[in-house]
């Protein structure tokens, strides 16, 4: 059932901030220089914990996006309203900065490089993909790797650029958008006839977003002939 | 370790010490968190084993299970990605109830949790029994929904979340620990919330 890594009894390290990088106000990018590290794969996170001078402690799981060969480990932070941790990184943290962090964690929504997969990203779902996809290039599997990515604009979707030079498959469904034979997408959420060829062969699935994305993928991957015993979800966020 | 710089954290509340340490309060949301799709399960076709090393293995149905005698948790839940919700009503039927029904053997010292999609996990039986567990169709008075692991889920409410596996339908009671889904994927044996158990590893 578990052809991810080995495990390893990840214990709290220091990360060392060299890379501060804002994305508008949606998202930071952060990366770190990570004493002990240990390699991660593809799809695997890190758990960042933040200290108050009095003790007190939060602490939240960011996906990795970069290659498990990058000497930094990169993380991409959505800034959620309100959010006691990513506000923190977004608005406090600069290169110098010393964080906690534990990782590399989780064995399951991990992608190994021989399976022939297909990924479907909901906006910030799109980051463990984009370690995928790096890693996939440099070893240049990426035959095996197909990344569909949806998310209400362009700027609303991080590392869009590397996404297109992929070839990664885009879904926005509040702007239109202008295709290479010279017509254009109209603003629309993914059609299950547009995962159909994508789907064509791929042994698994991968699916990350918010709970209403993930539900909605489920079911057009339903539709577009995928097996759900071959589909491993990462969800976030609340349910109404 | 050390602060971190320029960090204060939220304001604390009375509530603090309801938290397991690391953890916030979510406050009225539930978020919702799985590794695979939810399952729409028609309740006519759930059924509720429990088998092993118990004296009479024995098969509930919907109506059967709802036939035994109620029971209620009130109280807190805490998920291992950080969040506790406070207050929460579940209704079902306890495993006490379950197990007063199909007997304990003597070996048997811990239990191994099936869902319906294949999910699993592993517990010491003594975290299932004298009071500490359930088997729920019902949260807050209503009906368990699906991305909440209805029609019926496990409920053990002292440890981290994931040990409550959604879609339950099998508990079977065994003479060895054997990991489970997330135990197998880097995730800790026990999961106890106040020892902030939470990965492998931990202590």
């Amino acid at each position: 059932m578990t052809d991810g890594p080995e495990p390893v009894a990840s214990s709290w390290t220091t990360a060392a901030v060299r890379e501060v990088e804002h994305l508008g106000d949606d998202y930071v990018k952060l990366r770190l220089e990570v004493a002990d590290r240990h390699d991660h794969v593809p799809g695997q996170h890190y758990v960042v914990r933040l200290r108050a001078p009095d003790g007190y402690t939060a602490q939240r799981s960011y996906s990795i996006a970069s290659d498990p060969a990058d000497p930094l480990v990169e993380l991409m932070v959505e800034c959620l309203p309100r959010g006691e941790v990513s506000g923190f990184l977004h608005d406090v943290v600069e290169v110098g900065d010393e964080l906690e962090v534990r990782g590399p964690i989780g064995r399951w929504f991990v992608w190994g490089g021989t399976t022939p997969s297909l990924c479907v990203a909901g906006g910030s779902g799109v980051v463990p993909f984009v370690s995928m996809m790096r890693y996939a290039r440099r070893m240049g599997t990426e035959p095996l790797l197909r990344v569909v990515a949806a998310a209400q604009t362009r700027a609303r979707l991080p590392y869009i650029d590397e996404l297109e030079s992929y070839g990664a498959f885009v879904a926005l469904t509040r702007e239109n958008q202008p295709l290479a034979d010279g017509s254009e997408r109209v603003a629309a959420h993914i059609y299950p006839d547009e995962l159909v060829p994508l789907a064509d062969g791929i042994e698994r699935a991968y699916v990350c977003g918010s709970v209403g994305f993930v539900s909605f993928v489920g079911r057009i991957l339903g539709e577009a002939g995928v097996r759900s015993d071959t589909v491993r979800v990462e969800q976030f966020g609340p349910t109404g | 370790m050390a602060v971190t710089r320029g960090f204060t954290g939220r304001p604390r509340r009375g509530d603090d010490d309801r938290l397991p340490p690391g953890q916030y309060d979510t406050g009225a949301s539930w978020p919702t968190l799985t590794a695979e799709l939810t399952p729409h399960l028609d309740v006519d076709d759930w059924t509720m084993t429990v088998d092993g090393l118990v004296d009479t293995p024995t098969t509930w149905d919907w109506r059967g299970v709802h036939a035994l005698p109620g029971s209620s948790y009130f109280g807190d839940i805490h998920c291992v990605t950080t969040w506790s919700k406070f207050d929460t009503t579940f209704t079902g039927v306890s495993v006490d109830a379950l197990l007063d029904i199909t007997g304990v053997t003597s070996e048997a010292t811990h239990v191994f949790a099936t869902s319906t999609t294949g999910y699993t996990t592993n517990l010491p039986l003594d975290d299932i029994t004298g009071g500490k567990a359930w088997i729920v169709w019902e949260a807050d008075g209503k009906p368990l929904t699906p991305e909440h692991g209805g029609p019926v889920r496990l409920l053990v409410p002292h440890l981290y979340f994931w040990k409550s596996a959604k879609w339950i339908t099998r508990l079977e009671l065994r003479d060895h620990d054997e990991q489970g889904f997330w135990e197998r994927n880097g995730y800790h044996d026990r999961g106890d919330p106040w020892l902030e158990q939470r990965y492998q590893g931990d202590a």
